[in-house]
């Protein structure tokens, strides 16, 4: 498996054995770097900065001009009317929040257990056209999806997957399917057949042993692989907005989407949403960090 | 224990791949059958074939007095050693031992004491507790072995078993293996790419080339009498000297002048090449008796050996084995004489040993 960035990246800068002329040279190189990061940083960080403020600004604050960046009263209202309707009972927002949960959650599941399967097999044994094949499944994934979202549009339509959650949680999983096997396949070839074939001496059927020995081995790719195709669905967008318009199917980025248009925008709940929406992602990419960079990295380093 | 009958083996993958042409072995009751080649060359597809890991395409496989064409893996009452040791990296040693046989659902007090027995035999019990990960690649190896044998099947099968290790511990490694096959008396197929593997381990060597067996024989026959140029070139370190060789006078002579000796019933009108090893050959000082001119290109002198190479009379890269006494500086005019017996003969179109 690649490595982790705590253990790709040196620790540290070299100390002590430098003359000291070099290290002065040293340490001004890197007050510069820290120096540019931090601009960066305030560069990237503040539209999310401004979201987040925003989210918990009174009204009044939110339109003042100058902008108040310290002395605004805090509020947690636009949260509330996130999730409950100004009459009482539950918002159109909270409704394609759970949309979104369910959706995402579905077709993540639904491409990982087929995505996994298809993955070891490429991976085992040897196919006619292997190479082929792959590169077909991997093709899949080249067009944006606004070139496909017609087509669609009306072949479900014909079958009536038309504003269903069903038609969104097939159209996202057919979506991750590729990029499940083709990382999923990388993790796999990380683990020896031997294994396998080791357990299939020992009286296994070859399902049996891909179950009980290479399956627990990839419970951390599978795991990095599902959090990838989960941000996905969760962020999608084009295809949402397409192929749903009922506020009961409608998941979250068009539903927010739509809360920008009227005649009047309510910037505080806009950005309450956002921050409600951008938390579960963080939270996930936070738990899964050693092996979102092991999936980027895969197969940088050969063994 | 039982032998293992391989006939007409054929595997070709659903890519196309050849990856056994045509393989046929009879290995008997208790040998130890060393499979070397070169990668790519069938043999690991053969053994894998054996153990019923690969289904051959055509060709049937018996082991004892069953045909095996048809049994999943396990049935086969045959146990298989990895390069990777492939043991299962959640269990202790001792729960790797026992794994096989907890499969086979033997009673839990003789499952104990057989993985005591095995571990008395392999001297594993101070590495009960741990798991795979904190052995080294040698312990890993005793512990892959002990899985193997803990099982009592009726054949080893052993895929380049030693690869891994360095080369100290692959010496102490093949030893052992040897030992114990004596002991056991249990039948062996060993896969190894390397030659001194195969001539110190094996009763017989069956050396295969692209899918195919070019010849089966006791260590000493493939190195004395390779079957083919492929088989000559392989064995041997240095490398057997393929010398360009024509019949004149009841006598082998080289383009250079070299007279070998002919072996009986051979062939006239061909093109033929002796293939000559290199302590059979011997450089002296130029002029000494039947020898004829040559040029030292370099000499390595290894301590216990020189290994000479000679350029003489238009064949260059002659390797000569000498003992390291008398010696002969680069680019020196000296000797080469043939001391050695009959060489094998070759036909150069067909590349088979014609004599």
């Amino acid at each position: 498996m690649a490595v982790s960035v705590d253990e790709a990246v040196s620790a540290g800068p070299v100390r002590d054995h430098t003359p000291p002329a070099r290290r002065r040279g040293g340490r001004g190189r890197s007050v510069l770097e820290v120096a540019l990061l931090a601009v960066l940083a305030v560069v990237m960080l503040f539209p999310v900065l401004w979201m987040i403020q925003t989210s918990i600004k009174e009204n009044r604050d939110v339109y003042a001009i100058p902008a108040k960046f310290f002395d605004f009263q805090v509020t947690m209202d636009h949260f509330k009317d996130v999730f409950v309707a100004s009459g009482g009972g539950r918002s159109a927002l909270s409704v394609s929040f759970l949309n979104s949960v369910v959706v995402a959650g579905a077709s993540t599941v639904l491409a990982t257990v087929l995505g996994v399967p298809a993955a070891w097999a490429y991976s085992r044994f040897a196919v006619k056209a292997k190479k082929d094949q792959l590169f077909f499944i991997l093709s899949t994934r080249f067009m944006p999806p606004v070139v496909v979202v017609i087509p669609i549009f009306l072949m479900y339509r014909q079958v009536g997957l038309i504003d269903t959650k069903l038609g969104l949680i097939l159209i996202y999983a057919a979506y991750n399917l590729p990029f499940t096997i083709w990382m999923m396949k990388g993790f796999v070839d990380e683990v020896p057949a031997e294994y396998e074939d080791a357990a299939m001496l020992d009286g296994y059927t070859r399902l049996q042993a891909f179950r009980r020995f290479t399956l627990p081995l990839l419970v951390p790719g599978i795991a990095a692989t599902a959090v990838f195709a989960l941000i996905f669905s969760w962020n999608e967008f084009v295809f949402a907005i397409f192929l749903t318009s009922s506020d009961d199917v409608r998941t979250a980025p068009p539903a927010i989407a739509g809360l920008i248009g009227g005649t009047t925008v309510d910037w505080g709940l806009v950005a309450a949403a956002s921050v409600v929406f951008a938390l579960p992602v963080l939270v996930f990419a936070y738990l899964v960090r050693k092996h979102l960079v092991a999936g980027v990295t895969l197969g940088a380093v050969r063994r | 224990m039982a032998g293992i009958e391989v006939s007409a083996l054929h595997k070709r993958y659903p890519d196309g791949t050849v990856a056994v042409d045509h393989v046929d072995l009879s290995i008997g009751d208790g040998e130890l059958f060393v499979m070397l080649g070169p990668s790519g060359c069938g043999k690991t597809t053969t053994l894998r074939a054996i153990a019923g890991l690969e289904r051959q395409t055509t060709g049937d496989i018996r082991i004892g007095n069953t045909l095996v064409n048809d049994l999943p893996p396990a049935e086969r009452d045959i146990a298989m050693v990895f390069q990777f040791y492939a043991l299962y990296p959640h269990l202790r040693t001792r729960d790797n031992l026992a794994f096989p046989l907890r499969a086979e659902g033997l009673p839990k007090a003789e499952v104990r004491e057989r993985v005591d027995e095995v571990a008395r035999l392999m001297r594993l019990a101070p590495l009960l507790d741990r798991r795979p990960r904190r052995l080294s690649g040698g312990e890993q190896q005793r512990v892959a072995l002990a899985r193997a044998l803990v099982r009592r099947p009726q054949a080893f099968l052993m895929d380049e078993p030693l690869t891994n290790l360095d080369a100290e511990l692959r010496a102490d490694m093949r030893t052992e293996i040897k030992h114990l096959q004596g002991e056991l008396g249990t039948t062996m197929v060993y896969v190894t790419h390397d030659q001194v593997e195969a001539m110190s381990l094996g009763h017989r060597i069956a050396i295969l080339n692209k899918g195919r067996v070019e010849q089966i024989g006791t260590p000493l026959e493939v190195y004395e009498r390779p079957a083919s140029l492929f088989c000559a070139a392989f064995i041997g370190s240095p490398p057997i000297n393929l010398i360009e060789v024509e019949v004149a006078d009841g006598k082998l002579r080289s383009q250079g002048g070299l007279v070998l000796t002919p072996p009986p019933g051979l062939p006239r009108d061909r093109c033929l090449v002796a293939g000559v090893r290199p302590e059979a050959l011997e450089v002296t000082e130029p002029g000494a008796e039947r020898s004829v001119p040559a040029r030292v290109a370099s000499a390595e002198w290894l301590g216990d050996e020189i290994i000479y190479v000679v350029d003489h009379g238009g064949q260059r890269d002659v390797r000569v084995r000498m003992p390291p006494t008398g010696r002969f500086a680069a680019d020196a005019a000296v000797g080469l004489r043939h001391t050695g017996g009959t060489p094998a003969v070759y036909d150069v179109s067909t590349e088979e040993l014609v004599a």
